[in-house]
């Protein structure tokens, strides 16, 4: 493996994905990142010069709707996914001003 | 001596756009819904489903592009910004990184100076947030997602103002060219139009920049100009004491007049955008953009012009009507049904200012319809009615949009004409009151007034002023 992931990088990528990693796993995912830079690093060997980035894979532009309301309330089928409901509203843990 | 210093400030906007549906997706806009009744999977960020982009957004922001001198960019596309927050269900929000719809514009402001051209970086297309709703006493946090997805565009300045005036200006600006164009009411207070405030210090005639704070939740111009001011104030304190000023985000609190930083967990500035490829790139042929410069409004400075060809009244009640397009649209309505525009323009001045204070309204909010002014106008110069029973019918008509015609009829508020009937009470006042009469005689002109009110007064305000003052003088 051409590439290293330090420790430094794993606990920040881990705070970015809101994700708690044990001692095992941070190792195991340092691996797992450090392969697919070393595939990255390997596509960046193709000649792109002259290529346009691609941002879309089908070749479709201009998709819209019009301005007109075809949603009604669904409220009720829409708090079905809520973890927990309260006075309408979807209940998460308590989250500080942002 | 003391240094001298420079506040380096530039602006991001973001603006609620008045479409009647979402940015992706068929649920309703409308303000003050019950929780969550404005709702699907697509705003609340269900696996599977695929956002489909409302075309009123992009001609929107098409409509601000061209007023504000910028070069739009006929190739764009979306792309996400990653971060984790309950408001946001996704766990990204669809906005514009690589591509934004509008670039390199500017919009001019009026200084002491002349006029200034602020430069405007970028405009771009996203998607607003849900609401948080803290629940101290549960220790919980509650979410309605009603905003999730309603449009919005963001408007990225250059740093080119250095007061707080400049920024209020600028603001100003903006409202006016949006409101014009139909494409927001521009609310701070409401939230439709908010401001974030990027500011640094320097010494004057220094070439760089000092390091910048960025400032949130600023909801009142008030509020801007003293965050302003306690900004560049706190910045320059650290640097006078040896100190270094840190990029942050702080958080405006409105009750204190204070700024505070924002934890830096929390604002983790790694947003890893990515192209989104749930949404094809929206390309933009001349034709439409052409289309679209051609609907544009005629906007403040250009309906100034015209008003003082046109018409013959003040500059200040022009600088006022135009001050709000729908105030504007009601002046040419009205006036268009035959209404000389002075008087037109003196209810809107007097009447409809006092009404819109007392009751903490804006412009916009006016209901009655130009048809309903002009009648009102009609009735008063024929005489049908007397001022002070105009601006009683005016207060009904402010609030219900009335037929002023009909109202007068049914409420029997005409003048009473019958010269007979007007000269006898005006006998029966001048026997009633010798004191005024006698004064009046001794040269107390003012004593007149005293007898046209009571005059007016047993005629229930239903005579015409200028025949009870004519009565009294050739009876006294």
């Amino acid at each position: 493996m051409a590439n290293v992931i330090d420790d430094a990088t794993i606990e920040y990528v881990g705070i970015l994905a809101k994700l708690e990693l044990s001692e095992e796993e941070k190792e195991q995912a340092k691996k797992d990142m450090a392969r697919m830079l070393d595939y990255i690093d390997k596509l960046g060997e193709l000649d792109t010069e002259g290529v346009e980035p691609m941002s879309h894979v089908f070749p479709v532009r201009n998709v819209f709707r019009e301005d007109v309301v075809t949603n009604g309330d669904d409220r009720e089928n829409i708090l079905r996914n809520a973890p927990a409901e309260k006075d309408g509203m979807f209940v998460v843990p308590q989250t500080f001003e942002g | 001596m003391a240094k001298e210093y420079e506040t380096v400030i530039g602006l991001e906007v973001h603006v609620e756009l008045a479409t009647k549906t979402k940015i992706f997706c068929g649920c309703s806009t409308a303000f003050g819904g019950a929780p969550n009744t404005h709702t699907c999977p697509v705003c609340t960020g269900m696996p599977g489903t695929l956002p489909v982009l409302n075309k009123q957004v992009v001609e929107y922001a098409i409509g601000v592009g061209l007023a504000t001198n910028c070069t739009i960019t006929q190739y764009c596309k979306f792309d996400r910004k990653n971060y984790f927050y309950p408001d946001n269900p996704q766990n990204y929000q669809i906005s514009q990184l690589y591509l934004p719809i509008c670039r390199n514009g500017y919009v001019e402001i009026e200084v002491p100076e002349g006029s200034k051209k602020i430069g405007i970086h970028e405009i771009h297309m996203e998607e607003d947030a849900g609401k948080l709703i803290h629940d101290d006493w549960e220790g919980c946090s509650l979410v309605d997602y009603n905003r999730s997805g309603v449009p919005l565009i963001e408007i990225v300045s250059e740093p080119d103002m250095r007061s707080a005036e400049e920024v209020i200006a600028y603001l100003e600006k903006l409202r006016m060219i949006i409101q014009y164009l139909g494409a927001s009411d521009c609310k701070l207070q409401e939230g439709s139009m908010r401001a974030d405030v990027n500011l640094s210090v320097r010494e004057v005639g220094a070439k760089e920049f000092g390091t910048r704070t960025e400032m949130k939740n600023l909801n009142s111009f008030r509020s801007i100009a003293r965050a302003i001011e306690g900004e560049r104030a706190r910045q320059i304190d650290l640097i006078e004491s040896g100190e270094a000023v840190i990029q942050e985000t702080r958080r405006w609190d409105d009750g204190k007049e204070a700024s505070y930083a924002m934890r830096s967990k929390e604002d983790a500035q790694d947003y890893r955008y990515f192209p989104d490829p749930d949404l094809p790139p929206v390309s933009i042929s001349d034709e439409w953009l052409e289309r679209i410069r051609g609907s544009q409004p005629e906007f403040r400075e250009e309906k100034r012009k015209r008003y003082k060809e046109t018409f013959d009244i003040p500059d200040y009640d022009i600088d006022i009507i135009t001050d709000s397009k729908h105030m504007a649209d009601i002046f040419e309505a009205t006036v268009a049904l035959g209404a000389q525009p002075k008087k037109v323009s003196n209810w809107l001045m007097v009447e409809t200012l006092r009404i819109l204070k007392e009751r903490e309204l804006d412009p916009e909010d006016i209901q009655f319809s130009p048809k309903h002014l002009a009648a009102l106008i009609d009735l008063t110069d024929k005489k049908v009615i007397n001022s002070t029973v105009a601006k009683e019918v005016f207060e009904v008509m402010f609030a219900e949009d009335i037929d002023p015609e009909s109202y007068v009829e049914e409420k029997g508020l005409k003048t009473v004409n019958d010269e007979g009937a007007l000269r006898k009470t005006v006998e029966q006042v001048i026997a009633d009151n010798p004191q005024s009469v006698e004064d009046y005689h001794n040269g107390k002109e003012k004593a007149i007034g005293f007898l046209v009110g009571q005059t007016m007064k047993a005629m229930q305000g239903k005579a015409d002023p200028a025949s009870v003052n004519r009565l009294l003088k050739e009876l006294l």
